[in-house]
């Protein structure tokens, strides 16, 4: 116990010097990203062996080097579980010099990541969490939320939805982090607006039979059902309130979907439904190219946070190049000062508090009919631009440059 | 509108009635586990795969060969049955004489293996099958509306459990099944096939849980993890309703449908778990749970 307190004593103390230095070169002689993901639960196909294979192609793009240094790429699978991943990712830091962890799926694990994370000056690269936590009431100098969070969903799916009158709402809600922050700012959203939510669910995870919550809603008379869940969860609950009919008598908005996801409904369901997401692959030619290149070495087309993790890991790189140094502040210093600009970060840059405002897309599922491939899941409806999409900066969290 | 208590009595009807819908995939589930557990004494963890598998089946036997929802109901429980006879055959059988721990891990590890088998082969966002052209559609009952598909698991299910119990517990045939479990050497002394009995059990049993997993496909979203949430679940039924009581079984995941239903209403945060509360009380209070007999 005493020498584990010396060891940490003297690894905060060099850490310390070492921002004062501000070191030159690369640490270890390698650049180490760990990839940590749900790589066979619920989450798998949004983010998982996926994200993987996005880091992998970024740093194969970047050239497999930075500094004359070579960048390596780790993975693992964190289950879904707070501990199974803040453990793993100290067993990173400790043992195989990791610079920076990305991926990061349910929030949950993301929040507990994140502080290991913080605490060791290492880099958050995170891709696929909801949560807008991590920029906020949880901020911290070394977190990048690069692809959406959970103010994104709700401005871009929820504000159009009541400015047009659909005044009532109710919500079906995750029981759990997620869920909440999800149910939380869009009920905001909608009193801002002057509307009113009449009454809320919170479901458990992994709940399979939704008919009891959609006969409640049923009963509530709201405009809209809003569907504060994601993938089973969100397919089950709008398939049951299909077949219940409660898509006929009221709206039902999926405020999280992923692409993945809208791919297993029915389209007779599901078409005209609104989303708002991080990244389309069949956007433009850009997006086109890249996800061809990607769903040729995975098989599928990427999900958003896959494409993110890619887009995030090319900034991270270019910023160490740029600043001569892996040093976590002097990366994190670059990486606020240079705009990312790429197939996936379109308007955009990373803000002081680690968010990163770029444009999203209002989208809507299309109907079978209209449908030129099996891939061919969304008609973009409007370009949100990202200060309008995103939470404001709270000045709490304004890590500046030069701090 | 009718209330009683404050409450309104049209939402309360409603909420029993999808109660007793979800409890008839409980019934089916337990019921198979209850055999094979009261006849074999296998503590099958592989029934929640099972089912994932019979969803599945029916997906693939309509995207691959256009097989429909109707045959798919009757081959996909064949096939798993079938599929159970092989395991029971080669894997269960060479360590029938060990503990019960043995079949229980070897169990979980198959369940394991084929989650991750399709989770690679499909992902784990799930496939979407549609309701039988013949079933779409509802009826407007005076406190819901209730959709054909729904009303149509609850008799399938019913008609199932029923027959099931009758031919174990009322004809000869079960009486065999009953007796080789009883004492194997001595029915063998009488010409009984007993191990014949036992694989046969064994896939009759299995097959329950394909069953229903063609039922589930329609309506919830059929995923690699379909079977896993629904597992830990339809063993608490079992344990509440006694090990191995074929007629507890049924009876109890009808009841515990409508209990989860009720919690989905007046408190739904503790939905996941009411059943296991349900379950540390009746063990509490009669540990052979409320249809077994004492030990």
């Amino acid at each position: 116990m005493q020498a584990m307190k010396k060891t940490l004593m003297a690894a905060a103390m060099s850490a310390a010097f070492a921002v004062t230095a501000q070191a030159e070169g690369v640490s270890d002689d390698v650049v180490k990203i760990g990839v940590l993901a749900d790589m066979g639960g619920v989450y798998a196909d949004i983010c998982g062996k996926g994200c993987v294979t996005a880091v992998e192609m970024a740093v194969e793009d970047f050239g497999g080097e930075v500094l004359g240094k070579p960048i390596e790429v780790i993975s693992a699978d964190d289950q879904n579980k707070p501990d199974v991943g803040s453990a793993k990712v100290r067993q990173w830091i400790e043992s195989e010099q990791v610079d920076a962890v990305n991926g990061l799926v349910a929030s949950s694990v993301t929040g507990a990541v994140t502080k290991v994370l913080t605490d060791a000056k290492k880099v958050a690269l995170i891709s696929t969490s909801a949560s807008h936590a991590f920029t906020t009431k949880a901020c911290s100098p070394y977190n990048v939320h690069w692809t959406y969070n959970v103010a994104a969903l709700a401005n871009g799916t929820v504000k159009p939805m009541v400015e047009s009158g659909k005044k009532k709402w109710f919500f079906i809600t995750a029981d759990y982090a997620f869920g909440h922050a999800l149910e939380g700012i869009a009920t905001k959203v909608i009193n801002d607006q002057g509307g009113e939510v009449v009454g809320a669910v919170r479901a458990p995870l992994g709940t399979t039979d939704f008919s009891s919550y959609v006969l409640q809603a049923q009963a509530s008379g709201a405009d809209v059902i809003g569907l504060a869940n994601a993938g089973t969860d969100f397919v089950n609950a709008l398939k049951t309130s299909a077949e219940f009919g409660l898509t006929e008598t009221s709206d039902v908005a999926g405020l999280l979907v992923f692409t993945h996801n809208a791919k297993a409904l029915d389209p007779a369901i599901a078409a005209g439904m609104k989303a708002t997401t991080g990244f389309y692959w069949d956007m433009d030619d850009k997006t086109r190219e890249w996800s061809a290149r990607f769903k040729q070495r995975h098989g599928s087309i990427p999900a958003m946070g896959q494409a993110g993790a890619y887009s995030m890991t090319m900034h991270y790189l270019n910023a160490i190049k740029a600043a001569g140094t892996d040093d976590a502040d002097a990366v994190m210093a670059m990486m606020k000062a240079t705009k990312p600009d790429d197939f996936f970060a379109r308007n955009a840059y990373l803000r002081n508090d680690g968010r990163m405002v770029h444009d999203m897309l209002l989208v809507s599922i299309k109907d079978a009919a209209s449908r030129q491939s099996d891939d061919d899941i969304y008609n973009i409806e409007a370009v949100i631009p990202g200060d309008v999409a995103f939470n404001p900066m709270m000045e709490s969290c304004n890590f500046s440059a030069k701090s | 509108m009718a209330t009683l208590f404050g409450i309104n009595l049209f939402a309360l009807s409603g909420q029993l009635l999808v109660g007793l819908i979800n409890g008839s995939f409980y019934a089916l589930l337990s019921l198979g586990l209850a055999i094979i557990f009261g006849l074999l004494k296998i503590i099958n963890f592989a029934q929640g795969a099972m089912y994932m598998l019979g969803a599945f089946l029916a997906w693939m036997a309509l995207q691959y060969f256009g097989i429909n929802y109707w045959v798919a109901l009757v081959l996909v429980p064949l096939a798993v049955g079938g599929f159970a006879i092989l395991i029971e055959r080669f894997l269960v059988r060479p360590i029938a004489k060990e503990d019960h721990l043995y079949s229980l891990l070897l169990t979980f590890g198959l369940a394991l293996i084929l989650q991750g088998l399709f989770t690679q082969l499909y992902g784990s966002s799930g496939l979407g099958y549609q309701i039988p052209a013949e079933l779409k559609g509802g009826t407007k009952l005076p406190f819901m509306y209730l959709p054909n598909y729904r009303a149509w698991i609850i008799i399938a299910s019913l008609v199932v459990c029923a027959t099931t119990w009758w031919v174990i517990e009322k004809t000869k045939l079960g009486a065999y099944l009953r007796a080789g479990t009883e004492n194997p050497q001595l029915m063998q002394g009488f010409g009984i096939n007993v191990p014949l009995i036992t694989t046969l059990t064994f896939g009759f049993g299995v097959a329950l849980a394909g069953f229903a997993g063609v039922l589930a496909a329609p309506v919830y979203s059929v995923s690699p993890e379909m079977g896993s949430n629904i597992l830990i679940v339809v063993f608490a039924i079992v344990v509440i309703g006694g090990m191995g009581s074929i007629g507890g079984a049924i009876l109890t995941g009808l009841m515990m449908g409508i209990v989860e239903g009720l919690t989905k209403f007046f408190y739904p945060e503790a939905s996941s778990t009411v059943i296991f509360l349900v379950m540390v009380i009746v063990l509490l209070l009669k540990p052979a749970g409320l249809f077994g007999k004492e030990a």
